[in-house]
């Protein structure tokens, strides 16, 4: 079995988030940048397919030169290859159309991903690459077996689980669940001393129409500060609550 | 030309997050000029769409798309909106609409913004707010196909209604093959759900024991809230997964958001920002939760709580 996984370099959750260039581009100054960690998941999916099963994996993303220690983690976790295309993608159809044009030309089985990556959110990427690829394609995947080409999936659904079963080639996009917290993988010594002799291909991009883009950020207006009520005026609360926050 | 509302019916009723949808397909369609047009599937009372502003409304029924399909459903959308020459389709955020709105994009070759909050600030060009980084920013978004694909968040435009007089029609469209089947689904039946409640419950390390649980579940009971718990006490085995809210666990966009015995870890935090009114009920008061909290109480939830459960049940049987 042939795996994708795609990974995106987020900043760290921890991250300060501002803005430089009268606000039209994130300010990386400062800013630890990680695997994205719902791809985590999706990349230690991958590794108990390749320990189990048998597989080879290959972790893949769009972006500059600046990625390359992310991609570097992930062969060091035990991805096989990692490939980046080079350029700065300026929206989710991009990354997507970029992705679908090396998934086509290596003609994956399984192309693992989390379900959103947590610096934009947008949950765009997974969808967008099996509508071009024509892959069958389960969003919020919370867990997934794969038997000689048949795949069981559990998706997440509002207030349950639903078990679907579909064929490959498929896009899994994923989240906690693929493997549990404590199964996530992490590089030691040796797998980082392996990582540097991987291979780390570098694609270039294709011309790409862009659909959207992002103009400009802004921040959430200063919040006021917490009102606090005595442990002993519950009521007040309840006053609160109800005739200034109309919530109750 | 039209701008085309997807609003989903969840066993035949719609939720809120469909009204919602279809109030700002409204608003869109009023700043470009053209009718709103609503698809639904399978609704038992289509015409309730017509309350908030959809002038045409279209329904498919069909047995086969008794249990949902993305690429089935984002493809009878591609129908529609190319019938109706649709220039803006808008999908909710719901898990279902998730799951279709990138299909729909590709089918359109639309240019797609997702967690839009607001109307668009322009029409020409077409310009939409995002929420971004959790919540922490948001992004404005400038959409430059003839086709355009808006994910709309949760419990951020709001509902409006806007009484018009529709007119219904059935549409049988072509099915396509799907590649995906569902073989079962697990659902606790009767219980309100994170994604659907205006007010969600949620407890953390701080009531030392799934023992305790029985207050929180009093609390949301009261308050008709959905449970919801810290990652920890889910890691812990506490409570199940699936009500494990925060980064890498469920979103909350609620109303209202009760945190107790929560610290509010940024991990937390980026998971439920979203929500409008957030309360924190904590022995520490350097918790950092305060800071993002609206109203706080600094005390002993097990004092706390059971007064609090009191006090609503009093409250609610005055305001009921």
């Amino acid at each position: 079995m042939k795996i994708l996984v795609c990974i995106s370099h987020v900043p760290d959750t921890t991250s300060k988030i501002n803005f430089t260039d009268n606000n039209s581009a994130f300010d990386t100054t400062g800013v630890q940048y990680v695997i994205n960690p719902y791809d985590e998941f999706a990349l230690s999916r991958a590794m108990w397919f390749k320990e189990k099963q048998g597989a080879t994996v290959t972790v893949i993303t769009v972006g500059n030169a600046t990625t390359e220690p992310t991609l570097r983690k992930c062969l060091a976790i035990g991805a096989d290859d990692a490939i980046r295309i080079n350029t700065e993608a300026l929206d989710g159809f991009q990354v997507a159309k970029e992705l679908a044009e090396v998934a086509k030309a290596n003609a994956y089985d399984l192309i693992l991903t989390g379900r959103e990556s947590i610096d934009y959110n947008g949950a765009m990427v997974p969808g967008m690459l099996a509508a071009l690829l024509d892959f069958n394609f389960i969003n919020a995947c919370v867990g997934v077996e794969i038997e000689s080409g048949a795949v069981t999936a559990s998706k997440e659904i509002d207030g349950g689980t639903e078990t679907l079963a579909t064929t490959l080639p498929a896009v899994i996009a994923g989240q906690k669940g693929l493997v549990e917290e404590k199964d996530l993988r992490i590089p030691n010594m040796r797998g980082i001393m392996m990582a540097r002799k991987k291979p780390l291909a570098i694609v270039e991009p294709q011309t790409i129409e862009v659909a959207t883009k992002a103009i400009n950020f802004e921040k959430p207006a200063e919040k006021s500060a917490c009102k606090l009520v005595d442990a002993s005026n519950i009521d007040g609360l309840i006053d609160l609550l109800h005739n200034e926050a109309k919530v109750i | 030309m039209s701008v085309l509302v997807f609003a989903e019916a969840s066993e035949g009723k719609f939720k809120k997050i469909a009204f919602e949808a279809v109030s700002y397909g409204k608003k869109v369609a009023e700043q470009l000029g053209v009718s709103l047009v609503a698809l639904t599937i399978n609704a038992d009372n289509a015409a309730e769409l017509a309350a908030y502003g959809a002038a045409k409304i279209i329904k498919v029924n069909n047995e086969v798309l008794k249990s949902f399909d993305a690429k089935i459903t984002a493809n009878i959308i591609q129908q529609v909106a190319e019938k109706e020459a649709s220039q803006v389709v808008v999908i909710d955020s719901s898990s279902n609409g998730l799951y279709l709105a990138p299909l729909v994009a590709v089918n359109l070759n639309a240019g797609f913004a997702s967690n839009v909050m607001a109307a668009p600030s322009s029409t020409t060009p077409f310009v939409v707010k995002r929420k971004a980084f959790s919540n922490k920013a948001f992004n404005n978004t400038e959409i430059n196909t003839e086709v355009k694909v808006i994910g709309l968040a949760k419990n951020s435009f709001g509902i409006f209604e806007n009484n018009t007089t529709a007119s219904e029609e059935d549409f049988s469209p072509e099915i396509i093959a799907s590649g995906v089947s569902s073989v079962g689904v697990n659902k606790a039946s009767g219980k309100v759900t994170i994604a659907d409640a205006e007010i969600v419950v949620s407890g953390g390390r701080g009531l030392k024991g799934p023992e305790n649980w029985g207050l929180i579940e009093d609390l949301a009971e009261v308050l008709d809230a959905a449970l919801a718990c810290s990652k920890p006490v889910s890691d812990l085995g506490w409570r199940p997964h699936g009500e494990h809210v925060g980064q890498t666990g469920k979103p909350v966009a609620s109303n209202l958001y009760i945190a107790i015995g929560i610290s509010g870890a940024i991990q937390h935090v980026a998971g439920i920002n979203a929500s409008k009114v957030k309360v924190v009920i904590n022995t520490d008061p350097e918790a950092p939760f305060f800071k993002v909290a609206d109203y706080g109480i600094v005390g002993d939830a097990f004092e706390v709580v059971p007064e609090l459960i009191e006090k609503l049940k009093a409250f609610k049987a005055q305001n009921s």
